[in-house]
């Protein structure tokens, strides 16, 4: 008897958590655009940086340092591998996180439309 | 703006590991201030919207925390020629980072009450981070003194700004996703306990 009292509070409650769920899938889509962006952005930095500055202009303002070019060999580790590998580390991390978040997003959506059917059921009978 | 900046004149290539190892770092200060602020309000106020916000904020924490613990030894590697130091700084942030981790496991198995056990770890959290901070300048340690980055030069001090933003950007989203999903979550139990009655 107190769930049929209870019902209209619940199809509200039901109603704003849809909208709720909608609104967090936007949000996402909105977290990977954002991300998308900014890789966008440095990888156009990259490619500009590499068309408008020459070698020299890039070590211009370098030139109390001695470059890491004019190093002994043994002195040198090779610095790219670990570069990107804590680039695409930071990357990895980022978008499974964004996943996890996603998966239990997905999982609350499914349990929460179980749970809309079940109130529909007991709301109007089994025999409808 | 990364590949922009200038190359530094030891390291070379692998200092822009800084551009987001330091971000990282930064977002997982702010993280554990906000965790242990919305601690507070759960222990002395018992608000539960400040419960929400400390969970998502934690486990932030321990992103962001093991993006910096993992690019750090990258860049040490190269840097120190040593993947890892027993040192005040590093060893500090890897206790930070574990005390998060036992924040999350609490919340995850502590069972009923247990948000107020949590609480009061993540305020214990809290109060390390000036630890951390400020280790390089008190003990002898290899990792540069907390000067770097009011000290950046032209070229570097735009890319890191810059790469700072989004880190912060994509954190606030993060935790505005997180939280709500809590709070989603919350409400469907809520209204299962409601149809039960």
């Amino acid at each position: 008897m107190r769930i049929m009292d209870n019902m209209v509070p619940i199809k509200d409650r039901l109603f704003q958590r849809r909208v709720s769920l909608f609104s967090m899938s936007l949000q996402m889509v909105m977290a990977i655009a954002l991300m998308l962006a900014c890789a966008g952005t440095l990888l156009g930095g990259s490619v500009i940086a590499g068309e408008l500055l020459s070698q020299e202009e890039m070590l211009a303002g370098q030139e109390e340092f001695v470059p890491i070019s004019e190093l002994p060999p043994e002195d040198r580790l090779p610095a790219a591998p670990l570069l990107i590998a804590a680039y695409s580390f930071v990357w990895v991390v980022l978008l499974v996180y964004l996943w996890s978040i996603w998966r239990r997003l997905t999982k609350l959506e499914k349990e929460f439309e179980d749970f809309t059917r079940t109130v529909s059921l007991r709301k109007t009978g089994p025999d409808g | 703006m990364i590949a922009w900046a200038p190359y530094e004149s030891t390291m070379g290539l692998v200092q822009k590991i800084f551009y987001f190892h330091v971000p990282s770092w930064m977002v997982m200060f702010l993280s554990v201030f906000i965790c242990g602020v919305a601690s507070i309000f759960v222990l002395f106020r018992r608000s539960y919207r400040a419960d929400r916000i400390a969970l998502a904020a934690a486990e932030l924490a321990v992103v962001f925390g093991l993006i910096g613990l993992v690019t750090g030894p990258l860049w040490a590697r190269k840097a120190w020629g040593v993947w890892w130091q027993w040192d005040a700084r590093l060893t500090s942030a890897l206790v930070l980072w574990t005390i998060f981790i036992a924040y999350l496991l609490l919340r995850r198995y502590g069972g009923p009450g247990s948000e107020r056990l949590a609480a009061a770890v993540a305020l214990f959290g809290m109060a390390n981070v000036p630890f951390v901070y400020w280790s390089v300048n008190v003990w002898r340690t290899v990792h540069p003194k907390t000067t770097v980055v009011p000290s950046l030069g032209p070229g570097m001090s735009e890319a890191f700004w810059w790469c700072a933003g989004a880190f912060l950007c994509v954190y606030l989203l993060f935790l505005a996703l997180r939280i709500r999903l809590e709070e989603n979550r919350l409400e469907f139990e809520s209204l299962h306990l409601t149809s039960e009655d």
